[in-house]
């Protein structure tokens, strides 16, 4: 979800098989850069070991280039990571939110293939995925300030994930500001 | 129909398995012991198709061993997790993909914790206070939620895994007779009578 020069992004933290619940410990985003972040829903092996490859692709970058991936290029990356694996993909579909040089938001959904969508509003997946965008319809609005962001975002994902019986069970947010990033984790309903 | 699970105490941790081997309707044998030592302090549990499940644990056992011997160190129990778990996801989208469910408990001398990681057949892990698979998952769960605690003493942990297994020998349809029961901890790997 973007704002004003911040931008922010959040999960719930249930890993479950069908309607039972194994860990409410379960991480889905992960840091890329100072002012990016990737999340990833969906099976729960392809997000992990997409983790796992972005981290390598990212540290490859860094070290080759000796300078860290935009916001932009980290998305075409994740992108025509995806695309690989055109015929045999990995079930998931990642989200890549981020400040770019001029700390201008930048927000990016994809599918499983890697067909992306770049958003100047908001962008939602997994299971939730109607309930959220209905969630964000009606509580964003544009140009809002750190704060104001992050309370938008928390009664974005926990009034969501309350309408579905498969996510929740806690939910971490990050607000990302051109000086640093705000994470916090929100207590939810735990049933 | 197998049940492997197991939890966290103070400085240990604490396993079970069925020791139940069946072939279709029948029992074939009851004092198998369904987990392999990675090392010293490290326990792989494991269940799912027969002959899948001993093949991968042995492939995982020996190649944790190789690393040793190659690299003078042992590896960390998250560092086994993680191999291992890669290792799963690789593997899910060959021809023919191992059929595994693990849980990998170990003890790490460096940090002094124990710790427990629970990996399904497609290759996701999780690190967990307490874990467990197949049908017992669905009794136990609730009884950690409510018994256990991230300090429990042996003698606690042997109490509450009496209950676990009481459960399972009165609630579950299955016969399960015999659980082999082991913990780990600094002095290794034992297996206990409870």
């Amino acid at each position: 979800m973007s704002g004003k020069n911040c931008v922010a992004i959040a999960s719930d933290k249930r890993f479950g098989v069908k309607y039972l619940t194994i860990s409410m410990e379960f991480p889905k985003m992960f840091q890329a850069t100072d002012k990016t972040f990737i999340g990833i829903s969906g099976l729960a092996t392809d997000v992990q070991t997409l983790m796992e490859r972005f981290r390598f692709k990212i540290n490859m970058y860094r070290m080759n280039e000796e300078r860290d991936f935009e916001p932009i290029t980290l998305a075409n990356m994740v992108s025509s990571t995806l695309y690989e694996r055109r015929f045999s993909p990995y079930f998931v579909e990642p989200i890549v939110a981020g400040l770019d040089k001029n700390n201008n938001p930048y927000i990016n959904g994809m599918d499983l293939i890697g067909c992306s969508t770049t958003a100047c509003d908001f962008a939602a997946t997994g299971t939730p995925e109607d309930q959220l965008y209905g969630t964000c319809e009606a509580l964003w609005e544009p140009n809002l300030e750190p704060e104001e962001l992050f309370e938008t975002i928390s009664q974005t994902i926990m009034s969501a994930t309350n309408r579905d019986c498969v996510s929740g069970w806690g939910a971490v947010v990050h607000v990302i500001t051109p000086e640093r990033v705000i994470t916090r984790t929100l207590k939810t309903r735990m049933d | 129909m197998e049940c492997i699970f197991g939890f966290t105490g103070k400085d240990f941790v604490m396993t079970a398995t069925d020791s139940t081997v069946a072939q279709s309707i029948l029992i074939v044998k009851s004092t198998e012991d369904k987990s392999r030592a990675l090392s010293k302090r490290i326990l792989l549990l494991f269940a799912g198709e027969s002959g899948d499940t001993v093949q991968f644990a042995e492939f995982i056992q020996r190649n944790v061993r190789l690393y040793e011997i190659r690299n003078g160190v042992e590896l960390s129990t998250k560092s086994a997790a993680t191999f291992t778990r890669r290792e799963l996801a690789d593997n899910l989208r060959s021809r023919k993909q191992y059929s595994v469910n693990l849980i990998l408990a170990g003890y790490d001398l460096t940090t002094e914790l124990p710790s427990l990681y629970q990996l399904d057949y497609l290759g996701s892990s999780v690190s967990a206070p307490f874990a467990a698979h197949g049908y017992a998952a669905h009794f136990l769960f609730s009884i950690f939620d409510r018994y256990h605690r991230p300090d429990l003493s042996l003698e606690e942990a042997k109490a509450l895994m009496k209950m676990c297994v009481g459960e399972l020998q009165r609630r579950f349809l299955v016969n399960l007779s015999h659980f082999t029961v082991k913990v780990v901890d600094k002095d290794g790997i034992r297996e206990i009578a409870i």
